[in-house]
């Protein structure tokens, strides 16, 4: 029993990371009905942002309090990667807005490349380390939690408790989703329909950084290859949650996380993937739009 | 001298190589009700797209207020405070009824909204029992009201209606024109229609147009258009008296 909860508890975390990234790609998806490939990469990119900051601070002020470090880390990866993201959108996306529909998606494909080559010149093709930033653990009922894995939690609580209130209450978020549902009619209100787009290519971006530097907090290491498979991952929880859903792409990213755990605890790790993706065929047959997808019946 | 609000002068709008509007000619004056009435497809819903740079025209002008807009993008042509309730009403399904309104309002990030919420609630009291629920779920009836109402909220300076009669059963019709000419004589709203009801149009419009194959073909006052033969017998035979 204490095996299990543990799982549950190591799934819920990885989980949350995948939640996180998942955001950026079902909020653009929504938005202008295209898969940013290039998600993973920023995802990242936030990773090495923070890795950089970390370093630095280190070399700077020597003991830096976790709390602080763990913070500028943060705001510093979520401005690099909105920045990033608010770049590639405007000049590789934008103008092919209106184009056929695979057009952009190839881009994304290309920028995804671009992206995780030039970390790859840039800082390097070997696994970068950083000293361990939290190492306590807790015992709870025989269950280990370490202190990484309940920031980590938190933090995707706190920033998804945000997310929810901006996109449901605040006039940005109604633009966003007008953008969504009317991109026409949201524009003869008065909308900046352009700079909505890009506001939420940022705001995913922002969330990805975060799942960056967790991830980094987390696993101690960050690759230029690691865009790649959480992207992947991510996006096959947002597929799974329903795209488009903001609750369902954390409830699909959690999901993830916890068939990998358990399917790594109970069974053999090497097909952990297997048996995530084939999980996520089988929902898909049941329920094409996902777990909390809206399936495409109006009134018009 | 009469005071103009839009002139749009020789547009053509084209939607890739099909013309849809062959130079247009329609001058709305401020305080004034005009109408544009023609048969399905001639062209009037392309000229509101049109005014609000939704196509562009490719030649001619639109100008509003003095300053000419013909390529300014939607978005600020909008916030000039030309409002449209366009048409196949165009409400966010997945949105409420009351965000649908908010969504209105927008442009003075809500300062006027709680005033002006009540006087639409006022105006459609179906809207006001429905306010919770979601756009996508109203009748075509209601979300007809929804539309206008929320074109309303901005405050227009001109209020642009496509077909706002279309799909309402006729004592709401009336009820919308009254409102719309209440709205015209208490506040001195200046709205450009276009209407395939073209009796209950002209009757409550100063002046009016008739457009055929994305061509004005005749103008004139509410009245003389309303005695005009030729409109008689196009748009007007088969009862309405």
């Amino acid at each position: 029993m204490e095996y299990f909860v543990q799982q549950l508890v190591n799934g819920l975390t990885l989980g949350s990371i995948y939640g996180l990234i998942a955001i950026g790609y079902t909020m653009v998806y929504g938005i202008i009905g295209m898969v940013n490939f290039a998600h993973g990469d920023i995802f990242m990119l936030g990773g090495f942002s923070a890795l950089i900051v970390y370093l630095l601070l280190l070399s700077v002020f020597g003991g830096i309090p976790i709390a602080l470090a763990l913070f500028v880390m943060i705001i510093v990866a979520m401005l690099m990667t909105g920045l990033w993201n608010w770049v590639i959108e405007k000049m590789a996306y934008r103008p092919l807005r209106g184009s056929f529909r695979l057009a952009p998606l190839i881009t994304a494909i290309g920028m995804s490349i671009a992206l995780s080559n030039f970390i790859q010149v840039t800082q390097g093709p070997r696994n970068k380390p950083i000293p361990s930033m939290v190492s306590s653990v807790y015992e709870v009922f025989g269950i280990s939690i370490s202190l990484k894995q309940i920031i980590i939690v938190l933090v995707t609580a706190v920033l998804l408790t945000i997310f929810w209130y901006i996109v449901n209450h605040t006039p940005l978020g109604r633009a966003q989703r007008a953008t969504e549902q009317d991109r026409k009619m949201a524009a003869l209100l008065g909308i900046d329909v352009d700079k909505t787009i890009s506001i939420t290519f940022v705001m995913g971006a922002a969330l990805a950084a975060v799942a960056g530097t967790m991830y980094l907090m987390y696993y101690g290491v960050i690759v230029f290859t690691d865009g790649f498979t959480p992207g992947v991952k991510a996006f096959t929880a947002a597929v799974l949650g329903g795209i488009g859903s903001l609750p369902g792409a954390v409830l699909g990213g959690i999901m993830i996380g916890l068939i990998e755990s358990l399917w790594s605890a109970y069974f053999t790790i090497d097909y952990k993937d297997v048996a995530t993706f084939s999980i996520l065929a089988v929902v898909l047959i049941f329920k094409p739009s996902g777990i909390l997808g809206r399936p495409e019946v109006e009134k018009v | 001298m009469s005071d103009m609000l839009l002139q749009v002068k020789a547009v053509e709008t084209y939607y890739g190589n099909i013309r849809a509007l062959g130079g247009v000619d329609v001058e709305v004056n401020k305080g004034e009700i005009v109408c544009m009435i023609g048969a399905n497809g001639a062209g009037k819903s392309t000229l509101m797209m049109t005014i609000c740079g939704s196509p562009q025209a490719r030649t001619g002008s639109v100008t509003f207020d003095g300053q000419d807009i013909t390529h300014m993008p939607t978005h600020e042509i909008a916030r000039l405070r030309i409002a449209q309730s366009p048409e196949g009403r165009r409400i966010f399904p997945r949105m409420t009824v009351y965000e649908n309104l908010q969504m209105g309002a927008s442009l003075d990030n809500l300062k006027y909204f709680n005033e002006d919420v009540e006087k639409i609630f006022t105006l459609f009291p179906r809207l006001k029992e429905r306010q919770a629920q979601r756009g996508g779920t109203l009748s075509g009836g209601e979300q007809q009201m929804l539309s206008i109402g929320r074109a309303l909220m901005a405050r227009p300076k001109l209020l642009l209606l496509d077909e706002p009669s279309l799909g309402l059963a006729p004592l709401i019709v009336k009820q919308i024109f009254a409102a719309i000419k209440v709205l015209n004589k208490e506040q001195g709203l200046t709205v450009f229609l276009v209407e395939q009801n073209a009796f209950a149009a002209l009757k409550l419009s100063d002046r009016g147009y008739v457009m055929v194959n994305g061509k004005v073909t005749m103008s004139g006052s509410g009245k003389e258009l309303l005695a005009n033969p030729e409109v008689r017998a196009a748009y007007l035979e088969g009862g309405h008296h």
